[in-house]
């Protein structure tokens, strides 16, 4: 029972293992500038050179202090890469440098450091991070400051906004931290000895930094930091330790972002209380139509909120949302044992609050099972959100609502002034009623509601007693034109609703038919190529932008294997991300974390049988960054780019499978129709030789005489079977190249018709030749085994006192040859069939012996003569006619230098 | 008669045999040695060599291939310091090695598997040829044709036939070498110098000629027999 309990749990184990491959991390951690982090580090890495280890310099800036600088002696330094960035020249630390020389420690300074733009990353955290991964151990060195989630705190203690920040994850990643401490007292001092680096602008801001007050305030947080990573790590050890104890339960914390200003503040909030809590925490967006209205700087806003949660190690979690939000974040919080929410505070708005849903507040009376903390926004940063920056737009939106407004309402009021004379007065109401209601439907509430006042004022103005005044008289009219506003709200609410519904639906309706296009391109796509080229054209055409597929290439390297518009260029930056996207299987390029500086976004394909490459999105220079919709529908492309691939593959594999079986059918009957004829003359030639050496004085001259000829018949057909197994081979690997002589066709009939006479027993064979035949050029060893192999065929099919015919016929281009027996024949529907290699093997055992191969290399060699075989009728409409056609070219004329014998011995006598 | 010729020409002829396959020398050393012949024996090229030397056979049959050398490298050193005849043995459908061998200096061939008859007709021819090869000879006859080389003139039976230079030249080298095999290169570069050693119609030619004049079938020829891809047999019909 307690070594269930005492066990350690399977994930930290594994969290462990993992760890353990790569390299170590150790974080010199300083609350301020100037506590001699640098410093401790070097010393650090002086005792480790000392015990043996092979340490290096990646990147330290020692900012010109003697005692640092002597410290780095020993050291070995690897030169910086040199980039340069708008004319001047950057030093950054070279990655590819340090993984190829590999020590086992690298020394990188300033953890927090931004690289300077065209770097691999945009962060040298994550240079540390691909150190780490490659094995390396990493000393570096972190101000608090630095750290994200600290960020918002640290600039109100200290007015200075930190630019370059760290995500707090990575802190988790470190082994050790040790944190490098120096009162505040002893600071200042060093400060005004000058034994402080600081940055050459030493403004107000600055001096304000380096306040007393400050630093304390710094130095706290930091020990915080450093106290609550040796919490985390003790219960982390007591966890792959099986210590028991109290863990904390797997409890949830989630936070909801919008497009509101504070939600940086609400990630950075969330991910401090996560971390305090030691428990997991989701960021949430719920998209709602109201996000296709949004500007484009609030799509960013949510876009960043949501990109920095992910930095800070937040699990993403996008839901779509009509209505009823609420109820959505409530159900997805219990679902997910969320027990704490956190939400910005709504903003203040007038009356409309009344009647639109109050997220806020109906979460907090909803909230079953989970606390929900409201945070503040702060007062600078509200204002931003006041600022449309798009006014022509909205402005344009709202002119044109005016002019619903006082058009209807004036169209009622000519209509009324006409209806005036049929009908009774508290009709006229309806009129305008009718104006509201439309307006209603066409603008929504507001413009409604000015409508529907302004059909009171004319309506009071034109129709009531006193006429064209505006004064009220009776009650009736004040019922009026509440009816009137009352009806405005209810239809103006419920069209505007329904128009957002019917937008929203309508977007995702598009979204589905472009993802439903794609589905119907791609199945209608055979090849890869098709596949991957249909791909690159819906991606660019979804997502109005350039694509490009890339796959590793035979040589490992990436290459273009489809884009579109077609271009196989890439910058070099570009190259680089996509490299590091296909190596790492992340996102890398444009406005991601990795060389956010590319043109192009490289987003990994990866199917169940490991990524296969990358699909690359350029968009227009002036874009901004992907929203979560953009960003899900391209997702959502990639994968279904993938699963398309994906199927094409299988389909090759399904029918290269095939082909294996096919070849496998082929293989097992070749090899028993070989077996059979290799064995049946063996059979044989056994049987006669052991019954020659056997019984030899019981047999006369005759018997004898007869089976050695047995032996010898059969031993001529297994070389014959040997022959035509040999061409076989010869055809199959398509490298028959006839050699080809000027040649004498009846020269090669006659070694023909000789060679297979030994055969024919008492058959006859005929053989016309046309006279006027000249010379051809074929290969005459082919044809010679061609005519073989149909005589020899002829002679096995036709009865033992069978004729068999060789007929020849001079065309101008070409000669015929026709070899006719007199046999069974070949039914009209085999006659191409007996050309196929199966054909006779498919025919299996009972038949005459030999094999089918014969005829099959009879086309074969005569195709690789450019010429024709087929099987016919026979000549009098029995047997069979096989008829083999020949290109005939001209043969070269021959210089006539010859003269008579005759003359010649007249003139040397 | 026949027998008592035999055994003259037989006499005291050495034969080296050179195969590596045990049951293949087993039965030429009975065949050959029926026929009246000393056979030696070698199972591989290098003690072939050396026993070519050791023993000076009268003709050594070599396969061409063997475990150790190459038998074209076999060949070829042996032709270093021997004008021994050579007939080698090579598989079917390897015209191309046929030729090569020929050319380096066999001066037969007979492909496997081949008839005892076939291979004792080679060795006959070859070991005839040499003893027959008289420069004083004036007179080549096969059947009834009748070929006098000092005075450029052919009869068949009683009938002089009307040849010209080049048939004649053709002819004649084909008969000089009756039984055994020229290559097509040999003839071409004899007959119309190295420089249309390529030129295998013009053989065609001049042969279909020949046969015509002579009266030789080409279904059935009599006179000249052809070796595709390789080259010309004249064929001795012995009376």
């Amino acid at each position: 029972m307690t070594d269930e309990e005492d066990r350690p749990s399977p994930e930290a184990l594994l969290e462990q293992t993992r760890r353990d491959d790569r390299g170590k991390l150790k974080i010199f951690l300083g609350a301020y500038p100037g506590v001699g982090k640098t410093y401790a580090m070097l010393q650090a890495a002086q005792e480790r050179r000392k015990e043996g280890r092979d340490v290096i310099v990646g990147i330290v800036e020692t900012h010109g202090r003697v005692e640092t600088e002597n410290l780095l002696r020993g050291l070995e330094a690897l030169p910086r890469k040199r980039l340069l960035h708008r004319g001047r020249v950057f030093g950054e630390m070279d990655i590819d440098a340090i993984i190829w020389r590999k020590p086992e420690i690298a020394l990188v300074d300033e953890l927090a450091h931004t690289n300077v733009t065209g770097s691999r990353h945009e962060k040298r955290y994550q240079d540390i991070d691909e150190l780490l991964d490659a094995g390396i151990d990493v000393y570096t060195t972190l101000n608090i400051q630095h750290l994200e989630s600290l960020n918002d705190i640290v600039a109100r203690i200290s007015r200075v906004r930190v630019r370059e920040t760290l995500p707090d994850s990575f802190l988790e990643k470190a082994n050790e931290i040790e944190l490098i401490d120096l009162p505040p007292d002893d600071l200042l001092q060093r400060l005004r000895d000058g034994k402080v680096y600081v940055i050459d602008q030493v403004g107000r801001a600055l001096r304000h930094f380096f306040s007393k007050g400050n630093l304390t305030a710094l130095r706290e947080l930091a020990m915080r930091i450093a106290a609550e990573r040796i919490d985390a790590q003790m219960l982390e050890y007591m966890r792959t330790h099986a210590v028991s104890g109290p863990w904390p339960t797997q409890d949830r914390l989630m936070v909801c972002l919008n497009e509101s200003p504070v939600a940086k503040k609400l990630v950075r909030t969330a991910k401090r209380m996560a971390e305090r809590q030691r428990v997991p925490w989701i960021a949430l967006h719920v998209e709602t139509p109201r996000d296709d209205r949004m500007s484009n700087a609030e799509k960013d806003d949510i876009a960043e909120a949501l990109r920095l949660a992910e930095q800070l190690g937040a699990e993403i979690v996008t839901l779509q949302a009509e209505a009823h939000l609420a109820k959505e974040i409530s159900a997805l919080a219990s679902k997910r044992n969320v027990t704490r929410l956190l939400i910005g505070r709504p903003r203040r708005r007038r009356w409309s609050g009344l009647l639109r849903e109050n997220v806020a507040r109906r979460l907090l009376e909803n909230a079953e099972g989970f606390d929900v903390t409201v945070i503040a926004a702060d007062a600078d940063e509200k204002k931003r959100s006041l600022i449309s920056d798009n006014p022509f737009e909205r402005g344009s939106w709202r002119s044109r609502s005016f002019s619903w407004v006082f058009g209807s309402v004036t169209t009622a009021t000519v209509a009324a002034l006409f209806a005036d004379r049929y009908v009774p007065l508290g009709n006229l109401s309806l009129i305008y009623l009718l104006a509201v209601l439309l307006t209603a439907i066409r603008c929504g509430m507001w413009p409604s509601i000015a409508a529907s006042f302004l059909a009171f004022i004319s309506y009071n103005f034109f129709f009531t007693v006193p006429y064209y005044t505006l004064s009220v008289f009776h009650q009736e009219q004040l019922i009026t034109i509440v009816f009137f506003l009352i009806v405005s709200v209810i239809v103006g609410n419920l069209a505007g609703r329904l128009r957002l519904q019917v937008d929203a639906m309508k977007t995702s309706g598009k979204r589905t038919a472009n993802l439903y296009d794609f589905s119907r391109k791609i199945a209608a796509a055979v090849s890869l190529d098709d596949v991957l080229w249909a791909a690159v054209h819906h991606v660019a055409a979804t997502l109005d932008c350039q694509s490009m597929v890339l796959q590793p290439g035979t040589n490992g390297s990436l290459e273009i294997t489809a884009a579109y518009p077609p271009d196989d260029q890439l910058g070099l930056k570009d190259w680089g991300a996509a490299e590091w996207a296909w190596e790492h299987s992340k996102p890398a390029g444009w406005r991601s974390e990795t060389l956010p500086t590319a043109e192009w976004l490289f987003m990994p394909m990866n199917t169940q049988q490991g990524p296969f490459g990358v699909v690359g999105v350029r968009f227009k220079a002036d874009a901004r960054a992907l929203g979560p919709s953009q960003r899900r529908l391209l997702e959502a492309l990639v994968d279904q780019v993938a699963v398309a691939v994906e199927r094409t593959r299988l389909a090759t594999d399904i029918e290269e499978a095939r082909l294996l079986t096919e070849t496998e059918q082929l293989r097992a009957a070749l090899l028993s129709s070989i077996s059979h004829d290799l064995r049946t003359p063996l059979v044989s030639i056994i049987g006669s030789a052991t019954t020659l050496t056997s019984y030899d004085d019981l047999m006369g001259s005759e018997d004898r005489q007869q089976l050695t000829q047995t032996i010898l018949e059969e031993s001529e057909r297994l070389n014959r079977f040997v022959q035509n197994l040999l061409d076989m081979t010869r055809l199959g690997y398509g490298a028959l190249q006839p050699k080809k002589e000027w040649s004498d066709l009846a020269e090669i009939i006659g070694r023909a018709v000789k060679h297979a006479g030994k055969f024919a027993g008492m058959r006859s064979v005929e053989v016309q030749i046309s006279p006027d035949l000249a010379p051809i050029h074929v290969d005459p060893v082919l044809i010679e085994q061609v005519l073989f192999n149909i005589l020899d065929n002829a002679v096995k099919h036709t009865a033992s006192d069978g004729v068999i015919t060789i007929r020849t016929k001079t065309g101008s281009d070409r000669v015929v040859i026709e070899i006719s027996d007199d046999g069974v024949g070949i039914p009209v529907e085999a006659r191409e069939a007996v050309f196929d290699v199966f054909y006779r093997v498919r025919a299996g055992d009972s038949q005459v012996a030999g094999t089918g191969l014969g005829l099959s290399i009879c086309r074969g060699f005569i195709e690789a003569h450019g010429g024709q075989i087929v099987a016919l009728d026979g000549p009098q409409g029995q047997g069979t006619t096989i008829a083999i056609t020949l290109p005939i070219t001209v043969m070269p004329s021959v210089a006539e230098d010859d003269e008579d014998l005759q003359d010649g011995r007249a003139e040397g006598s | 008669m026949a027998e008592r010729k035999e055994a003259d020409v037989s006499d005291q002829a050495r034969v080296l045999i050179i195969d590596d396959e045990p049951q293949i020398r087993k039965f030429l050393r009975i065949s050959l040695g029926a026929q009246g012949y000393e056979v030696i024996e070698a199972e591989n090229g290098q003690s072939g060599i050396e026993k070519c030397a050791l023993e000076a056979p009268h003709l050594v049959i070599l396969d061409l291939g063997l475990p150790d050398l190459d038998g074209q490298e076999v060949l070829a050193k042996i032709r270093e310091w021997s004008e021994v005849p050579i007939i080698v043995l090579s598989v079917r459908a390897n015209e191309e090695e046929k030729v090569n061998a020929l050319d380096r200096g066999a001066n037969d061939y007979v492909t496997k598997p081949f008839g005892i008859a076939e291979l004792i007709a080679r060795v006959r021819a070859i070991l005839r040829g040499r003893k027959s090869d008289d420069p004083t000879s004036s007179e080549i006859v096969s059947g009834d044709l009748k070929i006098d080389l000092a005075a450029h003139r052919i009869f068949k039976g009683d009938n002089e036939l009307k040849l010209t230079k080049k048939e004649f030249a053709l002819l004649t080298l084909l008969a000089r070498n009756a039984g055994r095999i020229v290559t097509h290169q040999q003839i071409l570069r004899e007959i119309w110098g190295p420089a249309q050693e390529s030129e295998t119609h013009y053989l065609r030619i001049y042969i279909g000629h020949l046969r015509q004049k002579l009266g030789d079938d080409p279904l059935n020829p009599t006179y000249i027999e052809n070796e595709p891809g390789v080259g010309y047999r004249f064929l001795r019909i012995e009376e």
